[in-house]
């Protein structure tokens, strides 16, 4: 559990050096599958389905069986009995049970349908690969055209509605010059680049869970679901997770294998996903189809905004998102229309993927925007501007704050808009510039978490949030040590354990936010208990802690007491405070939005169709930004992820046997650092107090949001390619050049 | 006894000679830095040094390497401290989950003495290039899905101006 080296207070907003760091450059950070128990760990493999939606008939495992160091292979047959997948319907879907060898149904391809536990990863795997296996199917059922999403899904990701409209649609579309447009987004996989990994033992007593995952405290109850085995006799603990970009919310079938294997044989036993696993044992995103039907005035209004979402939605596994948000919230107009339909096939689960809704809607959508202003023949940047809108354009409801326009204007500025220059005509490589808008909802989500001051003035927090890059360990340090004047290598961090109160994990953005005001209030509390000891007023003063001194006050009225004395008489030496946060009425009456724009320079080849990226520029509004070097980091990674997405990644189905044929690193491409160019972000910061009582609002999805389009835009504008099918790779440049 | 040498210590090699450097490590040495992302040699999470220089050690069979002096990123540091990439990693913000980080680090050594000693990269056969698209290059067979890229490469250049390499 790191503590910070710093001698020194760090601040909110402060660019402080994560304190996890020096773990992590030396190779000494614990990841899930590097823990070891006492008794040597045994090594699971498993098989999965080599097709989709169908049932088992067939698994032979005697070869298997009989190979040198194999433990057991556990199947439907023999594996512990476990509660059916998806029950409790009333759970969320990242508490249910996730049963895996249970009966014959073969969920998808890849399924698990036998676990081979032997006491190396050689053995393990050699002898699954034994093991013979046969799915009856009556073929995979796939989503293709636009018409076969037919379904109108209960509720999209994020609390949306399927369908919203304000105002005369066909009239606003119909007024004025009128664009009708087809976009497609590719399915994505996270490909985090720890591939999911569980470790888990059961002592006869407690199941002891080392896993990768983002949220503890569900995936405690979706082993106790799954499992039939009480809370409080499973210990989860994560903490350190190699990425989780929305992959790792729930946990996936390393852990309940890990976990059944562990139970069978009463020894520790580690589950890898083999990277190929991960393609289908981890969720994607969908691809999408987004009809798109826009209307501009001559003096370049937006009159109609039309979009219109179909996806795929898993079987059995009910997750839908809010494509069209982008195209509700960013500009007004005489009427808005957005639905989103989806339609139920045979695949891999299908859930959240960095910034899910927004990354595909803002993707196409900021697109078909610029198609609007070149359209209108007026500047993409001075169109955003003159359409932006200043409330929510269907409910009317106030922003906490905006500042879009405060975005783009200085993005133009920081960027060198007005002065961008183009390539010479006889060149065959052509320079482009492009523009695009970042909205992305704001939440806190329920959170708590513990401090405990010891008498030499050391503070530890707890509570079961999750570092997933995203520099929790470092962000609540500096929460602490701002709030009581104190170094923060006197302060101790401890995530990621189930045993600690429970945090709202990280994932939706909501994660800085939520768990750091929860440590916030648990400060304030065992502030307010310790002027309370030294016979003050509660919450009148400001306490510091310095070395073992307790200073409360300032000027003539400070006190100093020393912490030894004053928790002379405390339980163990120690006082304790839980702070906790939930969402409150300021999220119902305000629209919360962290937003931000991008600026892109590519250069195209017009003879290979390759498009390199030059540059990538973000400036962005989310409140009070609580560490300026992470929260930097992290929307430059988002802005990696926009510009891979419009460029390079494309999850493909297998038509044969539902899977996805590309599944691994070199056939799935995501970008590497020579496709990247250089890269800038700045902030306008302004503290949002709606948003929570330190300011701050999302980042974690806002970086990846409008970042594609403005590279798809540049695409555009170098070359007058509109390439409407993601990703942008040459051949469809090419095609797009006539 | 056939042996290899991790970090300046002796280990018998594994009996079983389907066992992988990176499995070795994990399995036997009990060495966790170098990690597995892909097992395909396609992402560089498992990069070590062989002798110097830098190889994916999932695609190695620990047998091939008797005798071989392998560093892991466990001996990138010495007793006088963090080696100046692991430092300039930590003041450049080069890693977010940190899981790519060990690969970065080694792949990013040995990019230093592949400069020292002129090795070329493929961007030596264009026309004109930069110091940094070299760099980029060079740093393209270890995959970052946090998105540290830009991070990377100023930690890098950092290393090396702290290094007086030109
Ligand atoms: S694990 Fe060796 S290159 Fe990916
Ligand atoms: S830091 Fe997470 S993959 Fe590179």
């Amino acid at each position: 559990m790191p503590a910070s080296k710093h001698q020194s207070v760090t601040k909110i907003g402060e660019a402080v050096d994560r304190i996890d760091g020096p773990l992590k450059v030396q190779g000494k950070a614990t990841y899930a599958g590097e823990f070891e128990f006492d008794q040597p760990t045994l090594v699971g493999v498993y098989v999965g389905a080599s097709r989709s939606g169908g049932t088992l008939t067939h698994v032979d495992t005697a070869d298997a069986e009989s190979q040198p160091g194999v433990k057991a292979v556990l199947t439907y047959h023999n594996a512990p009995d476990q509660r059916p997948f998806s029950e409790p319907g009333d759970e969320g879907r990242f508490g249910q049970s996730r049963a895996v060898l249970n009966d014959t149904t073969i969920r998808y391809a890849g399924f698990p349908v036998a676990l081979v536990v032997a006491e190396t990863l050689e053995q393990a795997r050699y002898a699954a690969s034994l093991i013979t296996h046969d799915v009856a199917t009556d073929g995979p059922d796939f989503l293709d055209d636009v018409k076969e999403a037919q379904t109108t899904p209960e509720s999209l990701d994020g609390g949306f509605e399927p369908d919203v409209s304000c105002g005369d649609i066909d009239h606003a579309l119909n007024s004025s010059m009128r664009l009708d447009m087809t976009y497609r987004t590719p399915s994505q996989i996270s490909a985090a680049m720890e591939p999911h990994t569980t470790i888990a033992y059961y002592d006869g007593d407690i199941l002891h869970v080392h896993t990768s995952v983002q949220i503890l405290a569900s995936a405690v109850t979706c082993l106790a679901n799954t499992l039939n085995m009480p809370e409080e006799k499973i210990h989860v603990q994560s903490p350190f997770v190699g990425g989780g970009f929305g992959s790792k919310l729930g946990l996936h079938n390393d852990a309940i294998l890990a976990c059944l294997g562990a139970i069978h044989l009463q020894q520790p036993v580690k589950v890898a996903l083999h990277r190929r696993q991960v393609f289908h044992s981890a969720p994607h995103r969908g691809f999408s189809i987004q009809k798109i039907a826009l209307s501009a005035d001559n003096s370049g209004h937006i009159n109609g905004i039309s979009h219109h979402s179909a996806m795929p939605m898993a079987q059995d596994y009910a997750f839908a998102e809010a494509t069209g948000a982008v195209a509700r919230i960013t500009y007004k107009a005489d009427a808005i229309e957005s639905v989103h339909r989806v339609k139920v096939v045979d695949s891999p689960m299908i859930d959240s993927c960095r910034a899910p809704g927004d990354s595909i809607g803002s993707l196409a959508f900021e697109s078909a925007i610029d198609e609007l202003a070149l359209a209108s023949e007026t500047d993409p940047v001075t169109f955003r501007l003159n359409n932006i809108a200043p409330a929510h354009p269907i409910t009317g409801k106030p922003f906490s704050t905006h500042h879009l326009e405060a975005c783009l204007k200085q993005g133009a500025e920081e960027f060198g808009w007005d002065k961008r220059s183009k390539s010479e005509d006889n060149n065959t490589v052509k320079k482009g510039y492009g523009v695009a808008l970042a909205m992305r909802m704001n939440m806190i989500v329920p959170s708590e978490a513990k401090i405990v001051l010891e008498n030499d003035g050391k503070i530890t927090v707890f509570t079961d949030m999750t570092d997933i890059g995203t520099g929790t360990y470092t962000i609540l340090s500096q929460i602490v040590s701002d709030f009581f004047d104190m170094p923060a290598s006197n302060i101790t961090i401890n995530l990621g354990d189930s045993r600690s109160p429970a945090s709202c994990g990280s994932g939706g953005s909501f994660g800085a936010s939520s768990s750091a005001t929860s440590v916030r209030n648990a400060c304030e509390k065992l502030s307010a208990q310790l002027c309370q000891m030294m016979g003050l007023a509660q919450g009148t003063h400001t306490v510091a802690l310095h070395d073992n001194q307790v200073i409360a006050g300032e000027g003539n009225t400070q006190q100093s007491r020393s912490l030894a004395d004053l928790l002379k008489e405390t339980e163990g030496q120690q006082l304790e405070a839980k702070g906790e946060v939930e969402p409150g009425e300021s999220h119902d009456d305000y629209e919360q939005y962290s937003c931000g724009a991008h600026f892109a320079e590519v250069t195209v080849d017009t003879v290979t169709g390759e498009v390199r990226i030059k540059r990538q520029h973000g400036v962005f509004s989310a409140g009070q930004i609580l560490n300026k070097k992470t929260a930097t980091s992290q929307l430059q990674g988002g802005m990696v992820w926009g510009a891979s997405y419009a460029l390079f990644e494309d999850l493909q189905r297998d038509r044969r046997h539902g899977g996805f044929v590309n599944c691994d690193l070199a056939e799935y491409h995501f970008a590497v650092n020579r496709d990247i160019g250089d890269i800038s972000v700045s902030f306008i910061e302004e503290p949002d107090y709606k948003a929570c009582k330190l300011g701050s609002k999302g980042i974690g999805e806002l970086g990846i949001t409008g970042a594609g389009a403005a590279i798809a835009n540049a695409v555009c504008d170098a070359t007058g390619a509109r390439v409407r099918d993601f990703p942008i790779t040459p051949d469809k440049v090419i095609a797009a050049l006539g | 006894m056939a042996a290899l040498t991790i970090n300046g210590q002796e280990y018998a090699l594994p009996d079983d000679p389907r066992t992988t450097l990176l499995d070795f490590l994990h399995q036997h040495v009990k060495l966790f830095g170098a990690k597995k992302g892909c097992d395909h040699g396609q992402c560089g999470a498992c990069t070590v040094l062989v002798e110097g220089e830098r190889m994916n050690a999932c695609l190695l069979l620990a047998f091939q390497l008797e005798g071989k002096a392998i560093t892991t990123i466990e001996g990138i540091a010495t007793d006088d401290g963090l080696h100046p990439l692991q430092q300039a990693f930590v003041k450049c913000d080069a890693f977010q989950c940190g899981y790519c980080t060990s690969g970065q680090i080694c792949s990013g050594v040995a990019l230093m003495s592949e400069l020292e000693q002129n090795t070329p990269s493929t961007v030596w056969f264009e026309s004109d290039y930069s110091d940094n698209e070299d760099i980029k290059e060079r740093m393209s067979g270890n995959l970052c899905r946090c998105g540290a890229y830009s991070n990377i490469i100023d930690a890098v250049n950092i290393a090396r101006d702290n290094k007086g390499v030109s």
